[in-house]
C-alpha cells in the first residue's frame, strides 16, 4: 500500500541567511563562503572540530543536517539522497592549483580526500551514526521529480525510514542548500509540487 | 630549537585548521595523536607533506613517522638533525 509520505522539516541555506521550515534563524553579512559558513556553525553552537577540517560543500551539507536532525528522533535508517550542478569542482580546482606546478608539486591530503562530491554525506553519516542508504546525483538545476520518486522508493521499498535529501551546491564563492526530511510524520505532504514550492521560496 | 618549536606549533594549527587552538594551548611534550591533540591519519598525511615542502624531509619510511610525530619535541629534533632547506 501507498502510505503517504511527508517533508517532516526543510531548510534552505544561501544568500547569507539560513531558513528552517520557512523561518530565518541566521543571516549575516559574511563577504565570502567560507566565513559565512564558520558564522552559521558558531551559531549552531555545535562542538565538532572536525568541520573545520572538511571542505566547503562538506560543511554546506553538515549544516543542513545539523538543523534538520538535530531536534528530530531521528532513526539510524535515514537515507541520504543530494544532489548538485557543481560537483565537488570547487574543491578540484584548489587541488588543481597545488599540482599546476612540477617545481612546486605539494598536493594536500586534506584537500584531495574531499575530490568527490559524495564525501559531505559521509560526514554527515559519521556525525549522526547512520548507516543508510546514500546516492549523489549531478543535475543542472534541482530535479524535484527525480527526488521525489527516489526518496519514496527508498522508504517504500523498506530501505529506509526517512530521507534527508536535497540540493547541496559549492562553487565560486557561492553556496546553495535547500534540504528536507521525508518521512512518515509530518504536515507538508511530500509531493513534487510542494517541493519545487518550498525550494523555490 | 625553542624557535623551531613554536614555529612547528603555529604551522600544524593552520595547516591542520585546528580551529579553537592557540600556540600556547600546544605543550612541548603533547601527545600530537590519539588522546592529545587527537590529529587523525590525514593529518598524519599533511605532516609528511609539511616536512617535505618546509624542510626538504622526504620520509622514505612512513613507519618512522609514528616516533617523529609522537610529538613537538620529537618533530623539532627530528627536523633539526635532517632538514636540508
Amino acid at each position: 500500500m501507498d502510505e503517504s509520505k511527508y517533508i517532516q522539516s526543510y531548510c534552505s541555506i544561501n544568500n547569507n541567511v539560513v531558513s528552517l521550515n520557512g523561518k530565518v534563524v541566521f543571516s549575516d553579512d559574511s563577504a565570502d563562503v567560507k566565513s559565512f559558513l564558520k558564522a552559521v556553525y558558531k551559531s549552531l553552537d555545535t562542538k565538532y572540530p572536525k568541520f573545520f577540517k572538511m571542505d566547503s560543500l562538506s560543511k554546506l551539507a553538515f549544516l543542513g543536517a545539523e538543523l534538520l536532525l538535530k531536534e528530530e528522533s531521528k532513526s539510524s535508517n535515514t537515507a541520504l539522497v543530494f544532489s548538485n550542478n557543481a560537483s565537488s569542482l570547487d574543491t578540484d580546482r584548489k587541488h588543481q592549483e597545488s599540482i599546476n606546478d612540477s617545481d612546486d608539486y605539494f598536493p594536500s591530503p586534506a584537500v584531495f580526500v574531499y575530490t568527490l562530491p559524495n564525501i559531505g554525506m559521509g560526514e554527515i553519516s559519521i556525525r549522526h551514526q547512520l548507516k543508510s542508504e546514500n546516492a549523489f546525483f549531478i543535475f543542472e538545476k534541482y530535479n524535484a521529480a527525480f527526488h521525489h520518486t527516489y526518496e519514496n522508493s527508498l522508504i517504500q521499498m523498506n530501505k529506509a525510514d526517512s530521507v534527508l535529501a536535497g540540493w547541496v551546491n559549492v562553487d565560486k564563492n557561492k553556496c546553495d542548500a535547500f534540504l528536507y526530511l521525508v518521512s512518515e510524520k509530518g504536515t507538508i505532504e511530500h509531493t513534487i509540487e510542494n517541493l519545487i514550492k518550498l525550494y523555490n521560496n | 630549537m625553542e624557535n623551531l618549536k613554536l614555529e612547528l606549533k603555529a604551522k600544524i594549527i593552520e595547516n591542520l585548521n585546528l580551529e579553537d587552538v592557540e600556540v600556547s594551548d600546544i605543550a612541548n611534550d603533547d601527545a600530537l595523536f590519539g588522546d592529545g591533540l587527537g590529529l587523525d591519519s590525514i593529518d598524519a598525511l599533511e605532516l609528511i607533506v609539511m616536512l617535505d615542502k618546509d624542510y626538504g624531509i622526504k620520509l622514505s619510511d612512513p613507519k618512522q613517522g609514528k616516533s617523529i610525530f609522537e610529538s613537538i619535541d620529537s618533530m623539532a629534533a627530528y627536523i633539526s638533525e635532517n632538514k636540508t632547506k
